[in-house]
């Protein structure tokens, strides 16, 4: 299983990346796109739209199911990527090049709801 | 514990995903299901469905059996020909989908091949059918048979490459008939829309048929491609567009009901009732206009009245997602519907159950 260990993960198998200009960039991890299958489809939030942790603000849709992503932490959508959304398969071929979207944080910067790579992977294992 | 196949291991050393199909441990897909089904709509692919239960049926009454038991009357059909019928309890609810083949000539010998799902079933209801009406035939199970499947236009190629004996029995058939070598039974028939061929062997032989043709040239496919396949081409899955509370006049099975005049069989008069008055429902297609995958179990509003879908997905060959769905009789081609998706309602258009045929869209 793929786990770059500079992002940070939720248990939701959603992955998020700390920009220098203090954004999050959110995506989905290897694990989620091989559980998935083939993605067919990719909903993404508005630009401008306020989420709050944990609230679904995006939907991938794959061969056998459709998946909630959920927001990672308080925010306000920056930026969508369009490009993912026009197609799918590229989150199957690498899912932490395939961002979804990008927040600006709201509230506190630190998210006891974040786990590092090796925390992620232990979860994933209790999980199997 | 699940079930296996002979092939088992095969498809396990491929890398393949398995997951449980109805009691069986199956292959869901060896990497990408749409790569499989595309592989299979352009050139070649192998799929093994020896979950699926071969029965052959044998005895001075066997014909006059299945006469009884199906919609279909295989006295219409020739030497070797193949029927894909249904089997009807008395409210004509189906009981499963089928294909039955004639052995050569013979009048006393069937083969048929049952969903994996209903077989156990579907022997005990032919059995209690036998010694009901006091027939000589025998219904015997032949577990210990695999199937493989080839399927896509480059089929008849990838069989001349692998086994150049059976491709010389088995390309000359036409569609829909079989013929028997050397212990192989071959039919050209299938579930994808495209050409191909199934091939019934001994379990011990499974793994070398399937190791020569890929090196004929075949894809392995999973059992998630052939879902998509069949869908494109609107043929039914038993337990989505068919069930014991639908008949085969709601289902897009009117096709294989014979009914003529001294074909008796079990669930007739309720046909006959049904298709009399008119049956207030129809199987038809949908091509979703908005954003979004339909589904099976979807509830679908239409001009007419409520309709559910009965399978949906995503169409590789369409690049839009299908459904197939149970509606009110008076829907016609080409009207728009609602379908409710997961959050939102979805514009689809109504069009044929038939989407794709020889990798063409029809739709």
């Amino acid at each position: 299983m793929k786990l770059p260990q500079d992002l940070k993960y939720t248990d939701s198998h959603e992955w998020v990346r700390w920009e220098s200009d203090g954004s999050a960039t959110v995506g989905i991890t290897d694990f989620a796109q091989e559980s998935l299958g083939d993605l067919v489809f990719v909903e993404l939030p508005e630009v401008g739209q306020a989420v709050k942790a944990g609230d679904a603000c995006a939907v991938v849709e794959s061969v056998k199911a459709a998946s909630d992503v959920y927001a990672p932490i308080d925010g306000e959508v920056l930026a969508v990527n369009q490009a993912v959304a026009e197609q799918p398969e590229s989150i199957n071929a690498d899912a932490f090049a395939a961002w979804l979207f990008r927040l600006r944080p709201l509230g506190q910067s630190s998210n006891p709801r974040l786990l590092d790579s090796g925390q992620y992977a232990t979860s994933v294992e209790q999980h199997k | 514990m699940l079930k296996r196949t002979v092939l088992y291991h095969t498809h396990v050393a491929a890398g393949a995903r398995m997951v449980d199909f109805g009691g069986w441990e199956m292959p869901l897909h060896y990497g990408s299901q749409i790569g499989e089904h595309l592989a299979v709509r352009r050139h070649a692919g192998i799929f093994d469905v020896s979950h699926m239960r071969v029965a052959d049926i044998a005895g001075p009454d066997a014909r006059a059996f299945l006469r009884h038991l199906l919609t279909g009357d295989i006295d219409r059909r020739g030497a070797d020909q193949a029927m894909y019928s249904c089997m009807l309890n008395e409210r004509g609810g189906v009981l499963d989908d089928l294909i039955v083949y004639r052995w050569g000539d013979e009048t006393s010998r069937f083969r048929a091949v049952l969903n994996a799902a209903t077989a156990d079933r579907d022997l005990q209801w032919m059995e209690s059918v036998v010694s009901d009406r006091g027939l000589q035939a025998e219904c015997k199970a032949r577990p210990e048979l695999a199937i493989v499947a080839l399927q896509g236009p480059d089929a008849a190629q990838v069989l001349l490459q692998a086994n150049p004996l059976l491709a010389a029995h088995a390309v000359p058939l036409a569609p829909f008939f079989a013929t028997r070598c050397e212990g192989t039974f071959v039919a050209r028939t299938g579930y994808t829309g495209e050409d191909g061929f199934e091939i019934i062997v001994p379990g011990t032989e499974a793994p070398a048929l399937w190791r020569s043709l890929l090196e004929g040239g075949a894809v392995a496919c999973g059992l998630g491609a052939r879902d998509t396949l069949r869908l494109e081409a609107g043929m039914a899955l038993y337990g989505h567009e068919l069930d014991e509370g639908v008949t085969p006049l709601e289902s897009g099975l009117a096709w294989t009901v014979d009914l003529g005049s001294d074909h008796t069989f079990i669930g007739r008069d309720a046909l006959e009732r049904q298709r009399a008055s008119g049956p207030l429902r129809q199987l038809l297609g949908l091509k979703l206009l908005d954003k979004g995958v339909l589904r099976a179990e979807q509830a679908v509003q239409t001009p007419h009245g409520e309709g559910r879908t009965t399978s949906g997905g995503f169409s590789p060959t369409l690049q839009v997602s299908i459904a197939l769905a149970r509606v009110p009789a008076q829907v016609r081609l080409g009207e728009t519907v609602n379908v409710q998706l997961r959050s939102a309602l979805a514009a689809a258009q109504v069009v044929k159950p038939r989407f794709v045929r020889h990798g063409k869209a029809l739709v």
